[in-house]
C-alpha cells in the first residue's frame, strides 16, 4: 500500500516536474519575448493547417512558414491532418500559450463557436486563411485571407473569351465543365462564377453541353471527359476546376484522337506547375490562378491586427490570369 | 423463340442476371449516345464507348478477383485501395528518381518494389486474420486507414508525376490496338481461373469459407489457405495500382484507389459470390465489375446532375440486387424467372427490366399484407 503510494507520489512529481520543465521552457520563450518588449517584440503566430492533402496545400504551407521566417515571427505550427477535433485542440494550446495571432484554415465550415469564444475571452485575434467558418458571432474571427472562387469562376468565362479570340474561334461555343468535388465550396462557387458571365454575356452562343464531377483529381477528369467525347463529340471547350482535372482531361482528348488546346479549348483553375508545363507545350490555353502563395499577405495582415488597426473582413488574395503565351515565362516561377 | 428447357437452362445460369443487368444497362446508353457501340480506329488502336469502359473498368476488376477469393473464404479486405495507393505512389516517386524515367530496367525494377510493398501488405492482413484470429474487417481496417498516410508519407503528400513511356503503357497504353490493360486483365483472370477451377485450390478456398475449422480437421491447411488469399488480393490491388497511377502518368496519395474497395465488394456481390464464403464465381465478378463501370459511364453520359449521381447510383445497385434475389422475383414476377419457364423467351427480357422501377416499390405494401 505504502509502496504504491509512494510509486504513485514519485509519478506525480515526476509528471509535474516535466510539467514544469515544459512550463520553465514556455516561459523563457515567452519572458525573453516580452523581455524585448520594448525594442521589436517578436510576434507569435499559432497556425493551424487543414492537412497535406494536394501540393496546392503544401505550397500554401511552405508560404506561410516562409513569410513568417522572413517576417521575424516565432511561428507555432499545427498539422490538423482533415480533422477538426485536431484543429480545435490545436487552437485551444495555442490559447493556453498565449500566442498573439491565432490563422487558420478551417477543415469544415460549421462548428468553431465554442473554441473561437475561448479565443475572444483571452483576446487573442483570429485571422481565417483560405476558407470560410459560419458562425453565429462574427466579431469571432477578425478577418478572411483568402481566394474569392466566384471571382475565379467569372475570371475563367472572362478569360475564356479571350481565348476564343485568340484562337478565331467562330460559331457555337459548346462547353464541357469537369467540377469539383460535389458540396465543396470551390466547385460551388467556381460553377457560379462561370455561369453568371455566361447567362449575362454569351447567352446565345455558349452552352454547357455537359457538365460532371471529376473529384479534383486526374483520373477523375480523365474518366468524364472520355465519356463525355463520346456522348458529345462536338464539344469545343473544356473549363476544368482545377488543373489536375484538366491534365487528366488532356489524355482523354488525346487518345480520342483530338488535339487539347487547339480541336478542343482548354481553360482550368488554381496554376500549379504541372498546369503550366501543359500550358507550355500548348496543352492548355488558360488558366486561372488560385493562389497559395498567401504567406506574405497573412503576415501583413497578422502585424496590423497586432498594431490594432482595423482590417477589411475579406483580404482576397492577390492572383493573376495566365494565357498560353504568358506560359514559357511564368513556368520557371511556378514553386507548387 | 427458344425450346423450354433451355430457357430455363439460360435463367438458372448463375451469371444470367448480372449479364442481363449489363446488357440492359449498355442498352439505356444508346438512345443518349447514337453510337455507343460503334469502335473505330484512331492513332492506330481502337476507340469507342466499349473500349473506354474496359479500359477504365480493368483495374477495378483486377481488384474484384482477387476480393472475390478473399470474400470466397469468408473473410474481407477493407486495404485493398490503400494498396493501390501504396503502390502507385512507390512506384512513381522510384521512376521519378530515375535520370532516364524511360529505361525499362528502372521501369520494372520500380514497379517490383511497388509489387512487393503489395505483398507485405498482403501478409500483413493474413497474419492478422489467420494467425491472430482477429476480425478480417478490422484487421484490414488498419491499413486501410494506415496506408493512405504511408501513400502520402511517400509522395510528400504531392501528386508525383512520370514521364516515363514504358510505364505508360500499362494502364494507358495500347497494344495490337487494344488497352494494355486488357490484356494484363485477362492474363490474371486466367491465372485465377485456372488455379482455382483446375486444380483443387478453388475447391479448398470454398472449403475454408464454409468452415475453416472442420476443414482444417480434415487436414487442409486453412490457415495457410487464408494467408494466401490475402496475399493475392494484396498483389491484384497492387496491380491495380500500377494502372491506375499509369493511366495518368501520376501518382496522387490522396486519391488514388479512393473507396475501390466498396466498389470490388459490390462487383463480387453482383456477380453471385456469398458473402458469407464458401462460394465465388470469378466470371460473376468480372461482369459485376463492368456493370458498376458501365453505370458510372452512364451517369456521365446520360448527363445525371452532379447532386444526384449518388442517388442514382444507389437506385440501380438496389434494382439490381432485388433482381438477384429469388425470394423477389418470386414474389413479384409470380415465378415467372426461375421456377416455371418464361413463354415469350427473348422479349420478355427487357420488358420486365422496364417494369424494375415500378416493381421495386410495389411489393412492400404486398408483403405486409401476406
Amino acid at each position: 500500500m505504502l509502496n504504491r503510494r509512494n510509486f504513485l507520489t514519485a509519478a506525480v512529481g515526476v509528471a509535474a516536474a516535466g510539467g514544469l520543465a515544459a512550463c520553465a521552457k514556455e516561459d523563457e520563450g515567452s519572458s525573453s519575448s516580452s523581455a524585448g518588449d520594448g525594442g521589436g517584440k517578436k510576434l507569435t503566430l499559432g497556425f493551424s493547417q487543414v492537412g497535406s492533402e494536394s501540393g496546392w496545400r503544401s505550397a500554401n504551407t511552405d508560404s506561410v512558414k516562409a513569410s513568417a521566417k522572413e517576417a521575424g515571427y516565432k511561428l507555432q505550427f499545427s498539422d490538423a491532418q482533415q480533422k477538426q477535433e485536431n484543429q480545435i485542440s490545436a487552437i485551444r494550446n495555442f490559447i493556453a500559450q498565449k500566442v498573439d495571432v491565432i490563422a487558420f484554415s478551417p477543415v469544415v465550415v460549421t462548428g468553431w463557436d465554442a473554441v473561437l469564444k475561448e479565443a475572444k475571452a483571452k483576446k487573442i485575434p483570429v485571422v481565417l486563411t483560405d476558407r470560410s467558418v459560419e458562425t453565429s458571432d462574427e466579431s469571432l474571427y477578425v478577418t478572411l485571407v483568402g481566394s474569392d472562387f466566384t471571382d475565379e469562376g467569372r475570371r475563367a468565362a472572362k478569360i475564356l473569351e479571350k481565348v476564343l479570340e485568340t484562337a478565331g474561334h467562330k460559331g457555337a461555343v459548346k462547353i464541357a465543365q469537369l467540377e469539383g468535388t460535389t458540396g465543396a465550396a470551390p466547385a460551388i462557387e467556381r460553377a457560379k462564377g462561370f455561369k453568371e458571365v455566361m447567362d449575362a454575356d454569351h447567352k446565345d452562343d455558349w452552352k454547357i453541353v455537359a457538365s460532371q464531377t471529376g473529384d479534383f483529381t486526374r483520373a477523375g477528369g480523365k474518366q468524364v471527359m472520355a465519356a463525355f467525347l463520346q456522348s458529345n463529340p462536338d464539344i469545343n471547350v473544356l473549363y476544368a476546376h482545377n488543373d489536375d482535372m484538366g491534365l487528366g482531361a488532356i489524355q482523354a482528348i488525346e487518345a480520342a484522337g483530338k488535339k487539347p488546346g487547339k480541336d478542343i479549348l482548354i481553360v482550368t483553375v488554381d496554376g500549379v506547375k504541372d498546369g503550366f508545363v501543359a500550358m507550355s507545350e500548348g496543352k492548355i490555353n488558360a488558366i486561372v490562378e488560385c493562389n497559395p502563395l498567401l504567406g506574405p499577405q497573412l503576415m501583413e495582415v497578422v502585424q496590423k491586427v497586432k498594431d490594432g488597426e482595423t482590417v477589411e473582413r475579406w483580404i482576397k488574395t492577390k492572383e493573376s490570369d495566365f494565357m498560353q503565351a504568358q506560359a514559357k515565362d511564368a513556368l520557371p516561377t511556378r514553386k507548387y | 423463340m427458344t425450346t423450354t428447357p433451355r430457357w430455363r437452362a439460360l435463367t438458372h445460369h448463375h451469371l444470367f442476371w448480372p449479364v442481363a443487368v449489363l446488357v440492359i444497362l449498355l442498352l439505356v446508353n444508346v438512345p443518349f449516345t447514337p453510337d455507343f457501340f460503334s469502335i473505330k480506329m484512331t492513332d492506330g488502336h481502337l476507340y469507342g464507348s466499349l473500349v473506354s469502359i474496359v479500359l477504365f473498368g480493368s483495374p477495378l476488376i483486377l481488384v474484384a478477383v482477387g476480393m472475390t477469393l478473399v470474400i470466397a473464404t469468408g473473410g474481407i479486405d477493407l486495404s485493398v485501395g490503400a494498396v493501390v495507393a501504396i503502390t502507385g505512389a512507390l512506384t512513381c516517386s522510384y521512376i521519378s528518381d530515375q535520370a532516364d524515367q524511360s529505361a525499362l530496367s528502372g521501369v520494372f525494377l520500380a514497379m517490383g518494389i511497388g509489387l512487393v510493398a503489395a505483398v507485405v501488405c498482403g501478409l500483413w492482413n493474413g497474419f492478422l486474420v489467420a494467425r491472430m484470429g482477429i476480425q478480417p474487417i478490422i484487421a484490414t481496417l488498419i491499413i486501410m486507414v494506415a496506408g493512405r498516410g504511408v501513400a502520402q508519407l511517400i509522395t510528400d503528400g504531392q501528386i508525383i508525376t512520370v514521364n516515363s513511356e514504358p510505364y505508360k503503357l500499362i494502364g494507358g497504353g495500347y497494344w495490337l490496338t487494344l488497352p494494355f490493360s486488357i490484356f494484363v486483365v485477362a492474363a490474371v483472370v486466367a491465372v485465377t481461373v485456372a488455379l482455382t477451377r483446375r486444380t483443387a485450390l478453388g475447391l479448398l478456398v470454398e472449403s475454408v469459407g464454409g468452415n475453416a475449422e472442420a476443414s482444417r480437421l480434415v487436414g487442409i491447411r486453412s490457415m495457410r489457405i487464408k494467408i494466401m488469399v490475402y496475399v493475392f488480393c494484396a498483389l491484384c490491388a497492387g496491380i491495380a495500382g500500377l494502372m491506375i497511377s499509369s493511366n495518368t502518368s501520376a501518382a496522387d496519395g490522396n486519391n488514388a484507389g479512393l473507396w475501390i474497395e466498396l466498389d470490388a465488394i459490390l462487383a463480387v456481390v453482383i456477380g453471385g459470390t456469398s458473402l458469407l464464403g464458401g462460394r465465388f464465381s470469378i466470371g460473376g465478378t468480372v461482369v459485376g465489375a463492368l456493370v458498376i463501370q458501365t453505370l458510372t459511364t452512364t451517369i456521365y453520359t446520360i448527363g445525371v446532375p452532379t447532386q444526384t449521381n449518388l442517388v442514382f447510383k444507389a437506385a440501380v445497385v438496389i434494382i439490381v440486387c432485388l433482381m438477384q434475389s429469388p425470394k423477389f422475383r418470386a414474389k413479384v414476377f409470380g415465378g415467372r424467372f426461375g421456377t416455371k419457364p418464361g413463354a415469350k423467351g427473348g422479349t420478355g427480357q427487357p420488358a420486365a427490366a422496364q417494369a424494375e422501377p415500378a416493381a421495386a416499390t410495389e411489393p412492400a405494401p404486398k408483403m405486409e399484407v401476406s
